[in-house]
């Protein structure tokens, strides 16, 4: 972007048009501009010249697009998300995962690293109740569809699982991911966070981790929050407390059952993922 | 003109509007109107599970209006009547009009309103309390929805009819609106009037649907904005 462009950006954000600043607080119907230079992004819809907020949220502008950014409310699948889910039932093309959204997601075959032989008993590979870290490939009319075609992918064992609002998990992972590895390495625990509000962990002090997940639920939108999770933790932890880092909780059983030698391979090319 | 009440013929009693009220919800609200109090919660968007019910182009709305039995002088026997089967529907039908459904396909969105206490308007308490509840509840909507009552007593058009005044009104007309499309999603009316009156009946309900309008707005402001006070306070 050349100096000229950023100061066009820079003037378009200060647009003495906008009824809603940059960080508004809005409700649906607020308008927020009343122009047809700016095109309405995620949450918000135009009604003829003028573009409205959808849902209850924060204003944010950037170039010629208006967003809202919403502060409550449900997952909203997007491509390139790396998601959570449980396997809720085993279909002859793959699984059904449900991603705590309305709608089910669906892991095909395809989306399985390795190949598959014809009649292989599919719960061998996934079962039911089976926790997996996925990415979604596609959302569409007709359904979400996951796969497992992703370095970060991989089956989950063991550890514990809660739940915190979808909206606030871009503040429990933080700017490049600065919160949840500062998580992790203060208390040695192993924490992945899905996109759909679905935090997994597996360690010691995981009961301490799910205080933290908690407050960063209630206290998202609060400045300083880094800071105040570091202090947070530190005065939890006992001290002298030397995080281990996590050992990978063997799939004991897994090897046993596995009768499959390409299902084996499978699940240890997941396993190395992580 | 004063009423029974001492109010001037335009305005409402005094109104209470607080989102956030109840915390296992996804989205909730209490409204106030003068002593008739109503409180809705809102759960989901979630998949429906009875597959015979789910529409694959749009999610489901189910809204349960009910009344607590100690709401008025009269116990209210408890359960689904036929006076509140009509109502869930038609506030269900008002806020249908509002919601942007289609983008939960095979989900349903579940709305409980309980009116606690009654004393006339009931239904219009229960729709500002659901509106306020879904906005909380971050789903998508075209709009807030606003409700209110109008009347006519003698020469007089009453706005938002209250407690005594609904046995002399010669009749009772609840209006939920949209303010930003200007577009009503219900109209009923009790009793009988000439048409030039309902017009100017209707005109005045609107008139108070826009004041509410501004209350609703206030009270998820409020909730949002001093929830986020709270915390900044305690850190």
């Amino acid at each position: 972007m050349n100096m000229e462009e950023q100061a066009v950006a820079q003037q378009k954000v200060d647009d003495p048009n906008l009824l809603k600043k940059d960080h508004d607080f809005v409700v649906p119907g607020d308008k927020i501009i009343s122009s047809i230079e700016y095109i309405p992004g995620r949450n918000c819809f135009r009604d003829g010249d003028s573009i409205y907020s959808k849902r209850l949220g924060i204003v944010g502008v950037e170039n010629h697009v208006i967003s809202v950014v919403p502060l409550a409310g449900v997952y909203t699948p997007q491509m390139g998300d790396m998601i959570i889910g449980e396997v809720e039932d085993i279909h002859t093309a793959g699984w059904f995962i449900d991603l705590d959204t309305p709608g089910s997601a669906f892991l095909p075959l395809s989306g399985v690293r390795g190949f598959i032989r014809s009649g292989t008993d599919l719960s061998k590979i996934y079962n039911v109740g089976d926790l997996i870290y996925s990415k979604v490939v596609s959302c569409t009319r007709q359904g979400i569809n996951v796969s497992m075609q992703d370095p970060r992918a991989r089956k989950l064992f063991g550890g514990k699982v809660i739940n915190i609002s979808p909206v606030k998990v871009p503040r429990l992972i933080g700017r490049q991911g600065s919160m949840i590895s500062m998580i992790k390495r203060m208390t040695g625990c192993n924490v992945i966070v899905g996109q759909n509000g679905v935090v997994w962990m597996n360690g010691e002090k995981d009961a301490l981790v799910t205080e933290v997940v908690d407050k960063i639920d209630r206290e998202a939108h609060i400045e300083g929050l880094t800071d105040r999770i570091e202090k947070f933790i530190q005065n939890k932890l006992p001290k002298g407390f030397v995080p281990q880092p996590q050992e990978e909780e063997a799939p004991a059983e897994s090897s046993g059952n596995f009768s499959d030698f390409q299902a084996k391979r499978e699940d240890q090319g997941a396993g190395d993922g992580g | 003109m004063k009423r029974i009440d001492g109010r001037k013929p335009d305005e409402i009693r005094p109104i209470t509007m607080q989102a956030g009220v109840l915390k296992r919800a996804k989205g909730s609200a209490m409204v106030k109107l003068g002593r008739t109090m109503a409180i809705a919660g809102v759960y989901g968007p979630r998949k429906l599970h009875s597959k015979h019910q789910q529409d694959s182009t749009k999610a489901v709305l189910k809204l349960t209006y009910s009344m607590a039995p100690f709401s008025t002088d009269e116990r209210v026997r408890p359960g689904p009547s036929r006076r509140s089967t009509e109502i869930s529907k038609v506030i269900r039908q008002a806020l249908e009009a509002a919601i942007c459904l289609e983008e939960f396909p095979k989900a349903v969105i579940e709305v409980q309103i309980d009116i606690l206490q009654a004393e006339a308007s009931t239904r219009v308490a229960a729709l500002n309390a659901a509106s306020i509840a879904l906005a909380d509840a971050g789903i998508p909507m075209k709009d807030l929805v606003a409700a209110c009552t109008a009347g006519k007593i003698d020469n007089d058009y009453i706005l938002d009819v209250a407690g005594k005044e609904e046995d002399v009104t010669f009749c009772d007309l609840p209006v939920a609106y949209m303010p930003r499309e200007k577009k009503i999603t219900l109209l009923q009316m009790d009793g009988d009037l000439p048409v030039k009156d309902v017009e100017n009946v209707i005109k005045l309900a609107i008139k108070g649907c826009e004041e509410l309008y501004e209350k609703q707005k206030e009270a998820l402001k409020e909730r949002w904005i001093s929830n986020l006070k709270l915390v900044e306070a305690k850190a």
